[in-house]
C-alpha cells in the first residue's frame, strides 16, 4: 500500500495532469481560463487573491527547489541540512501563513456571497477546500520539524520526490517511516496534481507561461497579424 | 491540427517581421480561435420579418436561422431613401423588439392545444355517446358540469389536448350558442389590426361568417381621442415621424418620445439639430423632459387649465391685439370661427345654442337639399347670410359643393369672423358660460370659490329666424368670451392682462397647474410666433397620456385649439400629432371586405367594447359617478338625471350605438318569425319593438339571455392588460376568484339605473367559453378554457403598417411555427372547418338580423338633427333614423368554411370603398381570380381562393387604394365627383403600380395617396394630417365641413362642453372608510404610463426585459410620498381601493411627482407576483383598482362627425382619476400551496 501510493500513485497523477491538460487544452481552450469572480464582488477578493497568491507561489518555489534541487548542489555550496530546513520552516511558516489567512478570505466570500456561490462550480468550491487543507497540513509538519532539527528527514524527502523524477523504483521506501502528517500531505499534494486538469488551477500553467514570456521576448507593442494562409503559397 | 502542437513551434524560424524599430511585429500564431467567434454570427439565412405587437415602430427586421432555429434579429436597413434635406428613416428598431426573439423557444410558449382539465374531462364522458353539439349541451344544461370548469378559471389546471378536440369543443359552442341565444352571443376581441392584419382578419372573419361580435380596441384601450373626430370627423391621422423634422416648434405634451416611440426618436434628435425649438410638459422628469428647451411639470390632470392659458395669450396677442394675416385667413377658411350660432334663451338667461342652419332661415337660402344641415355665415361681400360651401349637408344627396372653395351659393364669399367692431354688431350681450374649475376635489383643489356659471359679453347680431327676431353670434366671438379675453366691451370675468385672476389667464393657470405664468406665455407666444414665421410649421406630439383623463375631450380640444388658432393643421411640419398604438391600417379599405366577409355578407356586427364590457362585466352595477356631477348648470330642461348605463341604453335605442348582443330573443328566431308574419324583417322588427314584444339586450344585461357565451380572445392579452375593472371581469364575466371589495348599487343603496333592469343577485360566470389565441402563457390564457398556440411573428405571413411611417411592409415565415402552433389564419380555418363539419346538426341556412347603428360617413350620419326618443314616444320608431337598422343577412353555416377560404360574389356585385366614397372593384377581383386560383365547384364555386395567408394579404394588397394605383384613381376619382375638383392628378403618376406580398417581401414599399386619408405620400412632403383639406379644399367630415371648435349637439351642451373649458378630474369616491384600513394614510393618484421594459405595450415576461427591471411588477413613488409612510425603494408594496388591490415593489424615485404613483401598464401578474393582504388573492395587475367609467358626450350618434364608426367613436375606457391607498406589505406571502376545490 505505501509503494502504491508514493511509488506509483505519483506516476498517475503525474500522468493524469500532463495528458489531461493537454486534452483540456485541445478540446475546451475556452474553458482554460482562471474563472475569476471579481465582476461579481470586488471586494474581499484584491487582499485575499493576492495573500494567497504570494503565498502560494512562495511555497510553490520553495518545495520545487527544496525538493528537487540534489542534495550534493547544498552540500558544495555549504548549506548545512538543518540550515536549509531552517530556512525552509521560516520562510514556508510565513508564506504558508498568508496563503492560509488569503485562502480563508477566499472562502469565506466565496461561500456568503450569494451571488459568487450560486455561479460557483463543484470544482471551484472543492479545490479551494483542497488547498486550504493542503495548508493546513503544511503547516502542521512543522511542528513535527521541529522535533528534530538535524534535516535528515528532509534528506529523505528530496530522495524521494528526485527518485521520482529518476525512475528510482525504491523512491517510496525512503519516506517509508516518515510521520503521518508528512505522508497525509504528501497524498493529497499528489491529489491535487490529479484534480489539476479539472480545475481552475490550469491558469497556473497560462500564468506560467504568458509573463514569463515578456521577459525573454518581449513582442512588440503592436503586434499585427500575418494573412491567414489557407492554401500554401505555390 | 491541434491547439498545443501548433504552440510547439520552436523549430520554426523565430523571425518576426519588426516594423516601427521594433515597436511593432507581424506574429503567424494559429488564428482558428477565431472561427469560434464567426460561426458565433454564422447563420443560414435571414427573413424580413417585424414584430406583430401594437407599437406604432413597425420596424422591419432581419430574422436570423441557424439550423431551423431562430437565432436572433437585428434592424432592417433598408427601407427606401427619403429626399434631400430629410433624414432617411432607418436605424429603425430598439433594444426591446431584439429581445422577442426569446419567447420562440422559452418556457413560456403554448406549445400544444391546452384545456382546462375539468371541462376536457366530462367533454369527454359526454363525448362517449354523444354528437359534439349534444355534449355542449348536456355541459352547459348542467350547472353542477357548468361550475365544475368556470370556477376553477385562474387557478391552473390545464391539460394537453389535440387540434382535432379543442377545435371540437370551440365549434360546437359557437353552434349552440348561435342556435341557442343568437350568433351575437359569440364575442371576439383582438386589437390593433395593423400589427398582422391577416391574424386579425382570420379571425374577424370566421366571427363576421357566423354572425358574431368584433368587439373594437382602440376606444377600450382610450387611445381614441373623442376630441378627434368631434373635430375633424376623422378618427385619428397625424403626421409621419419624418414631418418632426420640418416643425420649427415641438411641443411635446405628455408623450415621452424617446422611451415610447423609441425608433422614431432619432427624428426628434436631428430636428433639435435643425435648430427646432421644443418644449416639454409632463409632471414627472421623463426621458423626453432632456430635449426640451423649457420643462414644463404642471401638475397631473390639469392640462386642459395650461391649453386654455396658452390659447388664452395666443388669442391675445396673434388675433385681437394684433391680428396675423396668415392665422385670420387660415381661421376663416378651414376653422367654424366665422358660423354663427343661435343664441338661446334658458330662465332669462342667454347660452350659446345650435348653429344657424340654412333650414332655420325664411327661404333656405335657397337650399332644397338638407338645409337642416347646413351652416350659416356673415358675408361681408355680399353684406348677408350664406350658406358656405363644405357643410355635411352638401355632402350627401347633392354633387359638386361640398369642398372648401370660399364659395357660397355660386358666389366667391369674404366671411366675417367677429362682429366685434362698433358697425357689425347690432348689441352686446351677457352670455353664460359653465365654470367647473370650483368642483375641483380636495386633491386639485386652489380654493376656487368662483361660481359654476360666468356670464360674459359678447357682441351678436339680430337677425329674422320665422317671425322672431333672434341673436346670432360667430363661434370666434364666444370662442374669445369663453377664453376670458376682454375685447372692450365690458363686463365681468374677461381679463385684459395676464396678472388678472380670471379663468383663461396664465395667472389663473398657474394656480392649478404650478406652471408659472410667465412660462405659459413665453411657451404660448414661442409657439404661435413660430407658426406665424414658418405658415403653420408648429406641432404638438402627444401621447395618450392626456386622453386617458375623464375629461380628456377637453385636454385635447384645449391642444387642438392652439393648432387651429395658428393654422397649424394641414401644414407640413406642423399639425396634431397624437401617437398611440398602430391605429393605422394603411391599405384599410383592401382589408374590410378580407377582416368582415363584406364579400359574403354585410354589415358586420362591430361594438365598441367599452360599452359592452361596461355591461357585461357589471361594472355599471358600482357606478360612483352619476350625470348630475358632470352636468351643465347651463344644460337645457331634459331628463338628465339617469346612470351611465341608462344613458348608453338610450344611445343604442335612438341607432347612437353598436349594441351586443342585440335584441333579448336570438336573431334567427326573429328572422324566422318575421318571416311567418309575412312581413319586411326591418318594419317587422320596428312594431314589435314598440309593442314591447322584443326588447333590446342592453335593457337587461344580467339576463341570462343577453350574456355573452363564447369569448375568442386572439393578439390580445385582456385581462393582463387592457380590461379596466379586472376584478370585475373575474367576478361577472369569468365567475372566479376576485379582489371586488366594493359593494354594488343595491347593497349601499344608491339610486339604481332607471332603464336597466335590475337583478338583486348579480350574475357570475356568464361565459360558458373562453378561448384565449396566443404563443405565450399571458394572465389571459392563465383565465381561459382553451388556450391554442399560435405562430410567433417570426413563424407567418402577415402585413404591417404604422402611422409612424409611410411603408408597409411583411411578417414572414422565417421557420415553420414551432412545436404544435399554427397561425393564426390556419386556426381559424380549422376552427371553420370543424364548425361546417358540426353545425349543420342544429343550423342550416339561415336568416340573421343584423342592427346596425347610424354610420359616419354614410348618408345616414343626417338622421337626428334633434334628439328625439321613440321609446318617450318622441317620434316614431324609423330604423336607421331614428333607430338601429335592422338588416337582414344570410347565413350559409354549412358552407361557413368554403365561404370562409374563397372571395365572394358581392365584391362584384356591390364594389368597394370607404369613408364615405365607393368605386366598382370587378377588375381587382378578376386579377385575383388568376392569381389565387378559382374554386372550380362547391358553394363558392367561380370565386377567387384565399387559402393561404399569402393568399390573404393579396387580396388585401389588390383592392386597396394605397397598395394598388388604378384602384386609388378610381378612389380619387370617386371623390371628385363629390367635392367637384380634380383630385386625380395624386395618384396618376402611381396609377400603373401594384404592390405584392413579394414586393414587400423584398423591400419596404412606400404606400400610394388614398383619398381615404388626408395626407399625402408624395416625394414633396411628409405625410401630415389634414394636408388634403388644406391643400386640395377637401372639407372635414363634420357638421360645418371646417375644423369644428364649437359642438352644438344638445348632449354637448347640457354637459358643457360646446366650448373647450378647464374640467378638473372627476370624483370616483373609490377610497371609502369601510376599504381603507386605519392606519393606511398615503393616498396618491394612480397613473399607468407606457412600460419601459416590455415589446411596447404587451409584452413583460420576457426574461431579458425583466432582467433589465426588478424581475417583477414595480410601482413608482415620490421620495417624499415614500418617505411619509416609511417605504423605502424595492420594499413590497399593496395598492388598493374599493375596486382591487395589487402588489408590486416600490421604485422610489425623485422623477415622479408628490401626489401620484406610476404603475407602468401590463405588468404580468403570473410574474413574481404576491398574494395581496387585503384580498387573499394573487396581487393582481394595474387594472386590479381601476373600473371603466363612461361619458354620455361619448355616446352621441346620428349627427354628422357625432355618428359611430367602428374604432372610431364611442364611449372610451379613461382611468386616471383614480386613487388608491398605498401601504408598505407586512407579509409576502407567494401562495405557492396547490389549489383546493371539489370537481364536479
Amino acid at each position: 500500500m505505501h509503494n502504491f501510493l508514493f511509488g506509483i500513485y505519483p506516476y498517475i497523477a503525474l500522468s493524469v495532469l500532463i495528458i489531461g491538460s493537454i486534452a483540456r487544452y485541445d478540446r475546451d481552450p475556452f474553458t482554460w481560463k482562471t474563472s475569476s469572480s471579481q465582476m461579481l464582488r470586488r471586494k474581499q477578493l484584491i487582499w485575499g487573491s493576492i495573500l494567497f497568491h504570494v503565498g502560494v507561489l512562495v511555497i510553490f518555489f520553495g518545495h520545487l527547489v527544496g525538493l528537487l534541487t540534489p542534495i550534493w548542489v547544498f552540500d558544495a555550496i555549504g548549506v548545512s541540512h538543518g540550515a536549509k530546513q531552517l530556512l525552509a520552516v521560516v520562510a514556508g511558516g510565513i508564506a504558508g501563513a498568508m496563503a492560509l489567512i488569503g485562502g480563508l478570505m477566499l472562502f469565506h466570500r466565496r461561500w456568503t456571497d450569494p451571488r459568487i456561490r450560486v455561479t460557483s462550480s463543484f470544482a471551484d468550491t472543492a479545490i479551494l477546500l483542497l488547498l486550504l487543507a493542503q495548508l493546513v497540513l503544511g503547516l502542521g509538519t512543522i511542528y513535527v520539524s521541529l522535533q528534530h532539527l538535524d534535516g535528515h528527514e528532509m534528506t529523505l524527502f528530496m530522495s524521494w520526490a528526485q527518485g521520482i523524477f529518476t525512475f528510482d523504483g525504491q523512491a517510496a521506501s525512503y519516506i517509508e517511516h516518515a510521520a503521518l502528517i508528512f505522508k497525509l500531505h504528501l497524498f493529497l499534494g499528489l491529489t491535487i496534481f490529479l484534480v489539476f486538469p479539472f480545475t481552475r488551477l490550469v491558469h497556473i500553467l497560462s500564468g506560467f507561461g504568458a509573463p514569463i514570456r515578456y521577459l525573454f521576448n518581449r513582442p512588440g507593442y503592436q503586434i499585427v497579424r500575418s494573412r491567414k494562409r489557407r492554401h500554401p503559397a505555390e | 491540427m491541434s491547439h498545443l502542437l501548433d504552440r510547439l513551434n520552436f523549430l520554426s524560424s523565430k523571425e518576426l517581421d519588426r516594423f516601427s524599430d521594433g515597436h511593432g511585429q507581424t506574429t503567424r500564431e494559429n488564428r482558428d480561435w477565431e472561427d469560434t467567434y464567426r460561426n458565433r454570427w454564422r447563420h443560414d439565412k435571414i427573413v424580413r420579418s417585424t414584430h406583430g405587437v401594437n407599437c406604432t415602430g413597425s420596424c422591419s427586421w432581419k430574422i436570423y436561422v441557424k439550423s431551423g432555429i431562430v437565432t436572433w434579429e437585428t434592424q432592417q436597413t433598408d427601407y427606401p431613401r427619403t429626399r434631400p434635406d430629410l433624414p432617411n428613416h432607418e436605424p429603425r428598431g430598439c433594444a426591446r423588439g431584439a429581445s422577442y426573439s426569446w419567447y420562440l423557444y422559452s418556457a413560456n410558449r403554448v406549445k400544444n392545444p391546452l384545456i382546462r382539465g375539468r371541462l376536457l374531462k366530462v367533454w369527454r364522458r359526454m363525448r362517449e355517446t354523444m354528437s359534439p353539439i349534444a355534449a355542449w349541451t348536456a355541459i352547459q344544461n348542467d350547472p353542477v358540469l357548468r361550475n365544475g370548469y368556470v370556477e376553477t378559471r385562474g387557478k391552473g389546471g390545464f391539460v394537453r389536448a389535440s387540434w382535432d378536440e379543442a377545435t371540437e369543443i370551440t365549434a360546437a359552442a359557437n353552434a349552440y350558442t348561435a342556435k341557442t341565444y343568437g350568433p351575437d352571443r359569440v364575442f371576439g376581441f383582438s386589437p390593433i389590426p395593423a400589427m398582422s392584419m391577416i391574424s386579425y382578419a382570420a379571425g374577424s372573419r370566421y366571427l363576421s361568417l357566423l354572425g358574431g361580435v368584433c368587439m373594437s380596441f382602440y376606444d377600450w384601450y382610450c387611445d381614441l381621442p373623442p376630441a378627434s373626430p368631434m373635430t375633424w370627423g376623422e378618427q385619428t391621422d397625424v403626421p409621419e415621424s419624418a414631418d418632426w423634422y420640418n416643425a420649427g416648434y415641438l411641443l411635446l405634451w405628455g408623450s415621452n418620445v424617446p422611451q415610447t416611440r423609441t425608433p422614431d426618436a432619432h427624428f426628434y434628435t436631428e430636428a433639435r439639430y435643425r435648430g427646432t425649438k421644443s418644449a416639454v410638459i409632463c409632471p414627472d422628469y421623463s426621458e423626453a423632459a432632456k430635449f426640451g428647451d423649457v420643462w414644463l411639470n404642471a401638475k397631473q390632470g390639469t392640462d386642459a387649465a395650461l391649453a386654455m392659458a396658452f390659447g388664452h395669450v395666443i388669442l391675445r396677442e396673434f388675433h385681437l391685439d394684433r391680428q396675423s394675416e396668415y392665422f385670420t385667413d387660415y381661421c376663416r377658411k378651414y376653422s367654424d370661427f366665422p358660423m354663427l350660432v343661435r343664441i338661446e334663451e334658458k330662465d332669462g338667461q342667454l347660452v350659446p345654442g345650435r348653429f344657424l342652419r340654412a333650414d332655420d332661415l325664411t327661404g333656405k337660402l335657397g337650399e332644397k337639399n338638407n338645409p337642416e344641415w347646413k351652416t350659416v355665415a356673415w358675408d361681408r361681400t355680399s353684406g348677408g347670410l350664406v350658406s358656405p360651401n363644405g357643410a355635411i349637408g352638401y355632402r350627401w344627396g347633392e354633387a359638386g359643393k361640398w369642398n372648401l372653395e370660399t364659395r357660397a351659393a355660386e358666389a366667391d364669399t369674404d366671411l366675417s369672423m367677429s362682429f366685434v367692431l362698433e358697425e357689425d354688431h347690432d348689441d352686446v350681450v351677457g352670455i353664460d358660460f359653465p365654470y367647473f374649475g370650483a368642483d375641483a376635489t380636495e386633491t386639485f383643489s386652489t380654493g376656487d370659490k368662483r361660481p359654476n356659471i360666468l356670464t360674459k359679453n359678447v357682441p351678436v347680431k339680430k337677425i329674422k329666424i320665422g317671425r322672431k327676431t333672434e341673436m346670432v353670434a360667430t363661434v370666434f366671438d364666444l370662442f374669445c368670451a369663453n377664453y376670458g379675453l376682454d375685447r372692450g366691451l365690458g363686463g365681468d370675468w374677461v381679463a385684459t392682462k395676464y396678472s388678472d385672476d380670471v379663468p383663461g389667464t396664465p395667472t389663473w393657470a398657474e394656480k392649478i397647474t404650478g406652471v408659472s405664468a410667465d412660462k405659459i406665455a413665453h411657451v404660448a407666444r414661442d409657439f404661435a410666433l413660430n407658426a406665424e414665421k414658418t405658415n403653420g410649421k408648429s406641432m404638438i406630439i402627444i401621447g395618450a397620456a392626456m386622453n386617458h383623463w375623464y375629461h380628456m375631450d377637453m385636454n385635447y380640444r384645449g391642444v387642438i385649439n392652439m393648432l387651429v388658432m395658428c393654422g397649424c393643421v394641414g401644414q407640413s411640419g406642423g399639425g396634431w400629432a397624437h401617437y398611440v398604438g398602430q391605429e393605422k391600417l394603411r391599405p384599410q379599405t383592401g382589408w374590410l371586405p378580407l377582416a368582415f366577409a363584406l364579400d359574403w355578407g354585410r354589415p358586420p356586427r362591430h361594438m365598441n367594447s367599452t360599452s359592452a364590457w361596461y355591461a357585461h362585466t357589471d361594472q355599471w352595477r358600482y357606478e360612483t359617478l352619476t350625470a348630475g356631477e358632470i352636468l351643465s348648470p347651463t344644460a337645457p330642461e331634459g331628463d338628465w338625471d339617469v346612470s351611465m348605463i341608462d344613458y348608453n341604453i338610450r344611445a343604442e335605442r335612438m341607432g347612437w350605438l353598436p349594441s351586443a348582443p342585440q335584441l333579448k330573443t336570438n336573431p334567427l328566431e326573429v328572422a324566422k318569425a318575421a318571416k311567418a308574419a309575412g312581413k319586411e324583417i326591418p318594419a317587422y322588427v320596428a312594431e314589435q319593438l314598440k309593442s314591447g314584444e322584443l326588447e333590446m339586450s342592453c335593457e337587461d344585461p344580467d339576463a341570462p339571455e343577453n350574456w355573452p357565451r363564447n369569448l375568442f380572445v386572439w393578439r390580445s392579452n385582456l385581462l393582463g392588460s387592457s380590461g379596466k375593472g379586472h376584478e370585475y371581469f373575474l367576478k361577472h364575466l369569468l365567475g372566479t376568484d376576485h379582489g371586488v371589495m366594493g359593494k354594488d348599487l343595491g347593497e349601499e343603496g344608491g339610486q339604481l339605473p332607471k332603464e336597466a333592469k335590475w337583478h338583486s343577485d348579480a350574475p357570475r360566470g356568464k361565459l360558458d367559453l373562453l378561448v384565449t389565441i396566443d404563443f405565450r402563457m399571458s394572465t389571459t390564457a392563465v383565465y381561459s378554457d382553451i388556450v391554442l398556440p399560435t405562430a410567433s411573428w417570426y413563424e407567418k405571413n402577415d402585413l404591417n403598417t404604422s402611422d409612424m411611417h409611410p411603408f408597409i411592409h411583411p411578417l414572414q415565415a422565417a421557420v415553420d411555427p414551432a412545436y404544435e402552433s399554427k397561425s393564426d389564419w390556419e386556426i381559424f380555418k380549422a376552427i371553420a372547418r370543424k364548425f361546417q363539419e358540426v353545425a349543420p346538426e342544429i343550423l342550416g341556412k339561415e336568416t340573421d338580423i343584423v342592427a346596425l347603428p347610424i354610420l359616419h360617413d354614410t348618408p345616414g350620419e343626417l338622421a337626428q338633427d334633434q334628439v328625439k326618443d321613440w321609446k318617450k314616444g318622441e317620434c316614431d320608431l324609423i330604423p336607421g333614423k331614428t333607430a338601429p337598422n335592422y338588416i337582414p343577412v344570410e347565413r350559409d353555416y354549412p358552407a361557413l368554411y368554403d365561404r370562409f377560404v374563397a372571395l365572394g360574389p358581392l365584391m362584384d356585385k356591390l364594389g368597394n370603398g370607404g369613408k364615405g366614397i365607393s368605386w366598382k372593384t370587378d377588375h381587382e377581383v378578376q386579377h385575383l381570380r388568376d392569381l389565387n386560383g378559382v374554386w372550380e365547384d362547391g358553394p363558392a364555386k367561380g370565386c377567387a381562393k384565399i387559402v393561404t395567408d399569402i393568399d390573404a394579404t393579396e387580396v388585401v394588397l389588390m383592392l386597396a387604394p394605397e397598395t394598388n394605383g388604378e384602384v386609388a384613381v378610381k378612389a380619387w376619382e370617386a371623390l371628385s365627383a363629390i367635392t367637384g375638383r380634380e383630385h386625380a392628378h395624386l395618384a396618376l403618376p402611381k396609377e400603373d403600380e401594384k404592390i405584392r406580398f413579394r414586393d414587400i417581401a423584398a423591400q419596404p414599399r412606400k404606400i400610394i395617396s388614398s383619398p381615404t386619408w388626408s395626407g399625402l405620400e408624395s416625394e414633396k412632403v411628409c405625410y401630415n394630417a389634414g394636408y388634403t383639406n388644406v391643400h386640395e379644399l377637401i372639407p372635414w367630415r363634420t357638421l360645418t365641413g371646417r375644423q369644428q371648435l364649437y359642438q352644438d349637439h344638445l348632449w354637448m351642451r347640457a354637459f358643457g362642453e360646446g366650448f373647450m373649458s378647464y374640467r378638473p378630474p372627476v370624483d370616483l369616491k373609490t377610497i371609502t372608510k369601510d376599504v381603507q384600513d386605519a392606519g393606511d394614510s398615503l393616498v396618491l393618484n394612480f397613473i399607468t404610463p407606457h412600460q419601459k421594459w416590455g415589446i411596447h405595450s404587451t409584452y413583460s415576461d420576457n426574461l431579458l426585459m425583466l432582467t433589465l427591471n426588478r424581475g417583477g411588477p414595480v410601482v413608482w413613488l415620490s421620495e417624499v410620498d415614500a418617505k411619509s409612510v416609511g417605504i423605502v425603494d424595492n420594499d413590497w408594496i399593496e395598492l388598493y381601493n374599493v375596486n382591487g388591490a395589487l402588489t408590486a415593489r416600490a421604485v422610489v424615485s425623485q422623477r415622479i411627482k408628490e401626489g401620484t404613483t406610476f404603475m407602468y401598464h401590463a405588468q404580468e401578474k403570473i410574474v413574481n407576483t404576491p398574494g395581496s393582504e387585503k384580498t387573499g388573492n394573487r396581487g393582481g395587475i394595474h387594472n386590479s383598482v381601476t373600473r371603466a367609467v363612461l361619458k354620455p358626450t361619448h355616446m352621441i350618434g346620428g349627427y354628422a362627425q357625432q355618428s359611430y364608426g367602428f374604432n372610431y367613436y364611442g364611449t372610451v375606457g379613461s382611468n386616471r382619476d383614480e386613487f388608491v391607498v398605498v401601504r408598505k406589505m407586512k407579509n409576502v406571502d407567494w401562495l405557492d400551496e396547490e389549489a383546493t376545490g371539489k370537481e364536479a
